[in-house]
């Protein structure tokens, strides 16, 4: 896997700054007030049961959904006000591959490239496709992937415009020992470069391993959010469980400066 | 290349790609335009004096209902396949994936009309090969699938989508069919301009109002 180099903003210091960040959906709270900030190079963990709002948190930050109270700011840039900036910015791995089917993987990666207007894209796409492990079945239309396939090319598709901020949700689903392999390296060549990366799991050990910092969420609140270094596996489970903070976790109203 | 033009472009090329290769939409949208050009071959005596009458009015219900049916599908193939997602991503601009779904909707359209003209002849000996009518053509079906992009979108993220897209469809394009049948009647009659020009301006002034519009809205519609 190949280092990219992040070229920070001027001034910028922080990578994701959420301050009070809230969302409902139809009357029924996903996000209360949520509050973190993530520094250059540094990976954060997001734990939760399911239904605790770490797909809905991710999908804010990607501008796929609109907040309703609270601002995010990512590399400098309002999330409402200057979303085509962060886009330009975020890569996104979500739960579908935004791949389509009846073109081939290759194809796919093309059409992106234009998208994203990468100037050198034929040797953007080789080589994306070659660190993810891609290149056997480039040529092959994606409908006739499997999952762990598709999971690859979607990564590199993710990758392909060399994002600042790469948000991951649940990525490891689908993925084989191989694939488990090649995102822990993903993941940390991205934080080589200087990049960030936000990641929810439910793969407590993978996750706390990769990450430099930990939140947990609960019915949309953050109920855990440390430094990695200062917890462990039994603590963040128990937190999901319980839903309660973890006696070495930080209050959720303090805001966790990286 | 402005990242508008960029965008536009390269989701106009990716979906007649598709298109291409699929020939979904086209061969379920002309095979619905045969049945209803049958049923109405069927439901009237096709004398020239009735088609001269009932003739426009045929040609734009086959047209209007088939190009509801493709519109559907400009979006909800998008949902269908997750793939929605990805082009909300990109820092194109919603306005750019309008703008490309609309020229290959609009595309799409035009081509399965184009497709339908030696049916007119032959079912209703309706003769549509005219520049007058293909420039009514032309401007009708662009303001058909510049709102039609729109409430594809709105209807995509319903369940009732089959439903909701006419319901709010056809309510706002109703000017732009009154004008297409009215002027359509003119062109085949070969009144030329005196009897085209006020419709066509019409319709043209209608699309670009709605394009406008629709281009504006359309970043509130696909955020949730």
């Amino acid at each position: 896997m190949t280092t990219q180099t992040v070229n920070q903003p001027e001034g910028t210091q922080l990578a994701l700054d959420v301050v009070g960040l809230s969302k409902a959906f139809g009357g029924t709270p996903a996000l209360r007030n949520v509050d973190f900030q993530l520094g250059w190079g540094k990976a954060l963990a997001l734990f939760g049961h399911n239904g605790a709002g770490k797909s809905t948190l991710i999908r804010t930050l990607v501008t796929l959904v609109r907040p309703d109270e609270g601002t995010v700011t990512i590399a400098g840039f309002d999330r409402v006000r200057q979303a085509a900036q962060v886009r330009s910015i975020i890569g996104y791995v979500g739960h579908q591959s935004l791949l389509y089917d009846e073109m081939t993987a290759r194809e796919n990666l093309r059409f992106y490239a234009k998208l994203y207007g990468i100037a050198d894209a034929d040797d953007r796409i080789e080589r994306s496709l070659e660190e993810v492990g891609a290149i056997s079945f480039a040529n092959r239309r994606t409908r006739v992937l499997s999952n762990g396939m598709l999971k690859r090319v979607a990564i590199a598709r993710a990758l392909l415009h060399r994002p600042r901020v790469l948000l991951l949700d649940e990525p490891e689903t689908g993925l084989d020992q191989g694939g488990l392999e090649l995102l822990d390296s993903v993941v940390t060549a991205v934080k080589q470069g200087g990049a960030s990366v936000v990641m929810s799991t439910h793969g407590t050990e993978r996750g706390l391993a990769l990450a430099d910092r930990v939140l947990v969420l609960d019915a949309g609140r953050v109920s855990m959010a440390c430094a990695a270094a200062d917890t462990n596996v039994g603590d963040i489970q128990r937190a999901v469980l319980d839903a309660k903070p973890s006696a070495n976790a930080k209050p959720s109203t303090n805001r966790t400066a990286s | 290349m402005s990242n508008y033009l960029r965008g536009a472009m390269a989701i106009y090329a990716k979906d007649i790609r598709l298109e291409a290769r699929t020939k979904e939409t086209v061969s379920a949208v002309f095979a619905f335009a045969i049945i209803i050009s049958f049923i109405f071959g069927f439901a009237f005596d096709p004398r020239p004096s009735v088609v001269a009458i009932v003739g426009p009015g045929i040609v734009w219900v086959a047209y209007v209902f088939t190009g509801i049916l493709g519109m559907n599908r400009t979006f909800a193939l998008e949902r269908d396949r997750g793939t929605l997602e990805g082009l909300l991503l990109a820092p194109v601009g919603r306005e750019a994936v309008y703008a490309g779904k609309l020229l290959s909707t609009a595309t799409i359209m035009i081509f399965v009309e184009a497709l339908l003209f030696p049916v007119f002849l032959v079912l209703f000996d309706l003769n549509l090969f005219n520049i007058w009518f293909a420039l009514i053509a032309l401007a009708a079906t662009i303001g058909f699938a510049t709102v039609g992009t729109l409430f594809s979108a709105i209807a995509a993220h319903t369940r009732a989508r089959e439903i909701l897209l006419p319901l709010l469809f056809l309510p706002i394009v109703l000017p732009i069919i009154i004008g297409a049948v009215t002027s359509t009647g003119a062109a085949i009659d070969g009144d030329g301009w005196d009897g085209v020009g006020k419709w066509l301006q019409f319709i043209l002034a209608f699309d670009a109002v709605f394009l406008v519009l629709s281009s504006w809205a359309f970043d509130f519609v696909l955020e949730e």
